[in-house]
């Protein structure tokens, strides 16, 4: 990990307005969170159901996407990542530094909302807003990982990666249940399922299987970046 | 020493001067809008552009296909197709969405980027008509995408002789709804995209609006009408996405089956949601006039 590039690649993905923007989208969660608590009060099934939808379904795919691909997409694209690598630094290393500012935004602006919106549905009950939060946690991580890799490989990758988060696992995963199986959203839920008390949430994972899973996907995807990143060759615009 | 060359002088080589009609601002505006509607599917662009327009319309039109084989197959069982025509975009969102988030940034943001719009404005064309031609290019996009599957049904259902002048009556009216999607869509979509030049912050931006909003609405409905009872409130609530609005929209003008968890409560909500639609609509062309009106970045 460089101290530098990971700098630098949060003043790209974070300076200017673009933090307000990505604030915009955790306060949205929060808002309707103190709606639906004052509009419903505390209901378990609820905030469950509510965090399960909205913050593991949508909003953490979504800042995933947007902030793994944003932290070296559009350096590949305007072709600036060239002056990163041609300095004396090895090509994991800048992935891992991007990948570490990458996890660092999605947390703090999505895995961090998640837990407050938990705690203020139903406070430290039931073992709600811890149980989300490191759903949310892992969830961050993996799909940072995955969408890093993604930015890496493909130009199109934001345009990819959604057609992941929302037909495979929001479509495909609604019909066929086979396709849950294979997808980050139920890996972290049955870390939820797990940590929260009685049957609020409900996964179709194992948790012994949906870690090894995660670890799997998140240590192979950061490697392979790094290895497509060594061969990166720059297309021109089309 | 050869003479000296007096400065300045345009040399006549030869080339002849174009003396033939001139077409005008219509002509113009056909032609960008010709461009954008063909650039929405990677026509006349490289190989590489068509993959993924082409790919979008072709799983936009699978399931479509296979509702119409399971309708054929099984024609003396059923009477009428498995999912009703008007259900199949809100079914389908997520390739729209998909499909609008990759189109729109290129249809505006290239040209900002390289700084083509001032060349565009330096010929006869008026602001409104650049405006006018990229949101007709990429609404007709948006109808073409949702159109070619309800035909691959109608198709299907007519094969499998359903009543004809039923099926007709529907897919029209599924048809009426696909322009209202299209125009709703590509409105919202323009105006994200024009807002910024980097085509990858357009793509996040419209994919957030659409995406969150429409799971952020869904789930709030969905526990205000069945833990709150609030089936109205619920209602309500859908104007606040694209997605439920033009939904709750043909829902109410075209009676067609809502896929809404709620639909718009009574003919007050009724009105209220053509009004949003339409306002919806207006406010996008009146901002993205306004977005032209100075083209500096």
């Amino acid at each position: 990990m460089n101290t530098t590039v990971a700098q630098l690649t949060a003043r790209a993905l974070l300076g200017g307005r673009r933090a307000l923007l990505l604030l915009v989208m955790s306060a949205v969660l929060l808002a309707l969170a103190v709606l639906l608590r004052l509009s419903v009060g505390v209901d378990h099934q609820v905030t469950a159901d509510f965090l399960g939808a909205v913050a593991l379904g949508a909003l953490i795919p979504l800042f995933g996407l947007i902030v793994g691909t944003g932290v070296i997409g559009p350096e590949i694209d305007d072709g600036s990542v060239v002056y990163v690598l041609s300095k004396p630094i090895s090509r994991p290393t800048i992935i891992l530094s991007k990948l570490v500012v990458a996890v660092a935004a999605t947390v703090l602006f999505a895995a961090v909302p998640t837990f407050v919106a938990g705690l203020i549905m139903s406070g430290t009950e039931a073992g709600l807003a811890v149980g989300f939060g490191a759903a949310a946690l892992v969830a961050s991580v993996a799909y940072s990982a995955v969408f890093v890799l993604l930015a890496v490989v493909t130009r199109h990758a934001v345009v990819y990666g959604l057609a992941y988060a929302l037909i495979w696992e929001g479509l495909v995963g609604g019909y066929v249940p086979g396709a849950r199986t294979l997808s980050i959203q139920q890996w972290s839920l049955s870390l939820a399922e797990t940590i929260v008390e009685r049957d609020l949430v409900s996964s179709d994972v194992r948790l012994a299987v949906a870690g090894v899973l995660l670890a799997v996907v998140i240590v192979g995807a950061t490697w392979y970046a790094g290895q497509r990143l060594r061969v990166l060759s720059l297309a021109g615009e089309e | 020493m050869s003479q000296q060359q007096p400065a300045g002088v345009i040399h006549d080589i030869g080339y002849r001067g174009y003396d033939g009609p001139r077409l005008g601002r219509g002509a113009v505006a056909r032609a960008l809008y010709v461009h954008s509607l063909r650039g929405a599917f990677g026509l006349g662009r490289s190989a590489r552009a068509k993959v993924l327009p082409m790919l979008l319309l072709g799983v936009m039109c699978l399931p479509a296909f296979i509702i119409a084989v399971i309708a054929n197959a099984t024609s003396s069982v059923l009477t009428e197709l498995p999912l009703p025509y008007s259900r199949y975009a809100v079914v389908a969102q997520g390739i729209l969405t998909i499909f609008l988030a990759a189109q729109a940034p290129q249809a505006v943001s290239r040209d900002l980027r390289f700084k083509t719009v001032p060349l565009y404005f330096s010929r006869p064309l008026e602001r409104s008509d650049y405006v006018l031609a990229k949101f007709a290019g990429l609404s007709t996009a948006m109808f073409l995408l949702l159109a070619a599957p309800l035909l691959i049904m109608y198709i299907g259902a007519l094969l499998a002789e359903f009543p004809a002048g039923r099926e007709t009556t529907d897919v029209a009216l599924a048809l009426v709804g696909a322009v209202a999607f299209a125009i709703v869509f590509a409105g919202v979509g323009l105006v994200i995209a024009s807002l910024t030049a980097r085509r990858g912050f357009g793509v996040a931006a419209i994919i957030t609006v659409f995406a969150l909003s429409f799971a952020a609405i869904s789930s709030l409905q969905g526990i205000i009408r069945y833990v709150e009872d609030d089936a109205t409130l619920a209602g309500w609530l859908g104007l606040f996405s694209p997605i439920t609005l033009v939904d709750g929209f043909q829902t109410w003008v075209l009676d067609a089956s809502s896929s809404a968890v709620a639909p718009p409560p009574g003919s007050a909500g009724g009105v209220g949601y053509v009004l949003v639609t339409f306002g919806v609509i207006g406010a996008c062309w009146a901002l993205l006039n306004l977005r032209y009106r100075k083209v500096s970045s």
